[in-house]
């Protein structure tokens, strides 16, 4: 229970249809540490004070058990210095995908079967279906395709799925804020948090040199040279973790086209910029891929496959390698910044296949 | 669903007889004790009878009271009216660890007894250290400190010593001269009485500053309209205390003495913490390998047994009991610990029915760690 509309809705619908719920709340980040990057008005924080009143208010209103469990260090350990230490090697980390295969799905689970739950279910807009014809547990996205977080999901194993419920896949947005007013949840009108939790504003580049400065790590010398694909030198940048491949803000070079981030070096601390035609890949190479609904592949599959969460899911070939957690993606037609870090995620139609990282 | 609560090192239920004396002082006996009318000075008389009952309990005067609200801030004005360097050891109570962390201060190590040593102590004390702070007995796991010792070196270096007796008093024999105390803290929630009071004995010639100004109540030294209702009921608990102490200290003693045998015997990879010391007799601090302690609280409270993990004022803060890793704990051995301490409300029923629900929910949660299956 995050405190949020979706979860709360969730655990109220199951309460209602007579399940034995116990609501948990998980303290993942201590927001006071990086008082410099803290605001009142900072959007999209997670595990605020508010938050945990919020939920333990929901619980009550529910009259279901409620406790909040510590998991500050695992997701230090799992989610942030990961974070941390992808926007330094020069690719764009997905943390929420990592929080939801090593926090949520994985020591949450752990905590809430050993207190006694045989599940969790969770407010993620995904779906969960037993396929009976094959023995596989099966992801498919949400109902509510604009809510859709099966990308962030693309990492559960079977034997986590077979203990998770998703019960708002099946639900459009609107209807669960209905459906929370109908509970009689005060977070019924609760905005969203976009954004990832533990990043205040969406400054993640704030964070990374707010974090640093409480770590005590001076960073090395992170400046380098703006550059452009022949290696000619065009300007100057404070840090490859400002950018990301795709990015057009913040270069401050005049030019008669747009300009945009193509990739990033860290070791020569050099960014390459370009034109937009320069963005276009027709390939990607996937690695640490997770096989879902379907078991890793020995044949080429065709697959519609997103490179980004607002990414419309582009048909590709998936070409399986000598490992079944690599695999190589032909996309039809050439994709804009296909970023390494980010995720790519592969679907048919509604069914989750699977997904990996991009390198 | 039934509740047995097995966590009275945390808070106690206020006892029937303090509810009763305290009671009509809310609404019968409220003048202002400072007030010269006929209401005042029926207040300044309970207030005085009250104070009379503290005293009495530690063996002391009773000009030498001082009624604060509770234990940390008897904690607070102890260290804070005595400033200086303070030598203190590296268990205390969050109350005293946060206010020495205020000042200059030497943090001295207890070893994996829990037991400080008092030639340690003798070490630290600089030219500059104006108070030894030493607990008489530690809250998670129990054990005695060895004051009496401690106050000598305090005697012969001519500095004063506190002792925080928040979890000494009502469980062991308590008297502040045979201690050789300067100052002792008392908290009323921990024996029976209502949160929000408490006191320091602070010894005829004991020079202190105090921390809240306004009135001139108890003797200059804490401003602040007497809480009357809140006095009486410390006075009450500490009367009850001299009255009923020992025999209810030896019953609750076999109790917890049957409750760890239990645990020892039927659950393997147990172990207790602060063994090899001198404890309250209320007090169990129990390891249980290959569990989280987290985990095993909220299912226990899932079943109805109220116990804690480390000192209630750090729940759910990510860092182990600082008691237990002081007593050279890993973090990880810290992290399997549960504290059970006794009360006037437990039975033998009630320490049956606790063990055979942590024999199951050990056996449920060390399935999921195969390494103690």
């Amino acid at each position: 229970m995050s405190g949020g509309v979706d979860s709360s809705v969730v655990a109220g619908m199951l309460q209602a249809r007579g399940e034995n719920v116990i609501g948990l709340t998980m303290q993942l980040w201590n927001q006071r540490r990086l008082p410099e990057i803290q605001s009142d008005k900072a959007t999209g924080r997670c595990c605020s004070l508010d938050d945990v009143y919020d939920a333990r208010a929901v619980a009550q209103i529910l009259g279901i058990p409620y406790y909040v469990v510590n998991f500050e260090r695992d997701f230090e350990d799992q989610v942030v210095r990961p974070f941390v230490d992808e926007y330094l090697a020069g690719r764009t980390p997905v943390p929420c995908t990592l929080c939801n295969n090593f926090i949520k799905f994985d020591r949450f689970l752990e905590m809430a079967e050993g207190v006694g739950a045989d599940r969790i279910a969770t407010g993620h807009y995904a779906q969960i279906r037993w396929n009976p014809d094959n023995g596989r547990w099966e992801m498919l996205r949400s109902v509510d395709r604009a809510k859709d977080q099966t990308y962030f999901l693309f990492g559960l194993k079977q034997d986590q799925l077979a203990r998770s419920m998703f019960p708002l896949g099946a639900m459009e947005k609107r209807a669960v804020r209905e459906l929370a007013r109908e509970l009689g949840i005060p977070t019924a009108a609760k905005p969203d948090s976009q954004e990832i939790c533990f990043v205040p504003n969406g400054d993640y580049a704030g964070f990374i040199d707010a974090y640093f400065r409480e770590q005590g790590i001076t960073p090395q010398e992170v400046a380098g040279d703006l550059v452009t694909a022949d290696g000619q030198v065009v300007g100057e940048h404070a840090g490859v973790h400002h950018f990301t491949v795709g990015q057009r803000r913040g270069l401050r070079i005049a030019a008669s086209e747009p300009l945009y981030v193509i990739a990033t070096d860290p070791a020569s601390r050099r960014v390459t910029i370009g034109r937009d035609k320069e963005l276009l890949a027709d390939r990607a190479r996937v690695s640490g891929v997770n096989w879902v609904s379907i078991a890793a592949p020995a044949e080429p599959v065709r697959a519609e496959v997103k490179i980004r969460n607002k990414h419309a899911a582009a048909p590709a070939t998936l070409l399986p390698t000598s490992t079944p957690d690599r695999v190589e993606i032909r996309f039809d037609e050439a994709q804009r910044a296909v970023t390494p870090g980010q995720a790519a995620v592969f679907y048919s139609d509604n069914l989750v296949l699977g997904g990996g990282w991009i390198e | 669903m039934q509740r047995f609560y097995f966590d009275h090192n945390a808070t106690t239920p206020v006892s029937p007889e303090v509810l009763e004396a305290m009671l009509p002082m809310m609404t019968e006996v409220y003048g202002n004790a400072s007030s010269i009318h006929h209401f005042g000075q029926i207040a300044r008389q309970k207030l005085d009878a009250a104070r009379k009952q503290v005293a009495a309990m530690l063996g002391a005067e009773p000009q030498e009271i001082v009624f604060t609200s509770g234990g940390t801030e008897a904690d607070n004005l102890a260290i804070f009216g005595t400033g200086g360097h303070v030598v203190t050891t590296t268990f205390e109570h969050p109350a005293v660890l946060a206010t020495v962390a205020q000042m200059d201060h030497t943090l001295v190590p207890v070893d994996g007894r829990g037991m400080v040593d008092p030639d340690a102590i003798r070490k630290s004390i600089q030219p500059s250290t104006k108070l030894i702070s030493v607990m008489h007995a530690n809250n998670e796991v129990g054990t005695i400190q060895p004051i009496q010792e401690i106050a000598r070196i305090a005697a012969e270096a001519g500095i004063p010593l506190h002792s925080d007796g928040v979890q000494a008093v009502g469980k062991i024999p308590v008297n502040v001269a045979d201690l050789g105390v300067a100052m002792y803290s008392i908290s009323g929630h921990k024996i029976g009485a209502p949160k929000g009071v408490g006191a320091l004995y602070v010894r005829k010639g004991t020079s202190l500053k105090p921390m809240m100004y306004g009135g001139r109540h108890e003797r200059e030294r804490r401003a602040g309209t007497e809480n009357v209702a809140g006095a009486v009921a410390l006075g009450r608990a500490a009367e009850w205390i001299a009255e009923n102490d020992n025999a209810e200290n030896r019953r609750q003693g076999a109790l917890r003495d049957r409750l760890e045998r239990s645990i020892l015997d039927r659950i393997p990879h147990t172990r207790v913490n602060g063994a090899g010391a001198q404890r309250v007799p209320n007090t169990t601090n129990i390891r249980f390998d290959g569990i989280d302690s987290d985990a095993l609280l909220i299912a226990l409270d899932l079943k109805g047994f109220a116990v804690s993990s480390g000192a209630a004022c750090s729940s759910g803060a990510p860092e182990p009991s600082h008691v237990l890793l002081a007593m050279g704990l890993s973090r990880l051995e810290a992290r399997s610990s549960i504290r059970f301490s006794l009360g006037r409300s437990n039975t033998i029923e009630q320490v049956d029915a606790l063990v055979d629900a942590l024999v199951d929910s050990v056996a449920h949660l060390r399935k999921l760690a195969p390494a103690y299956a």
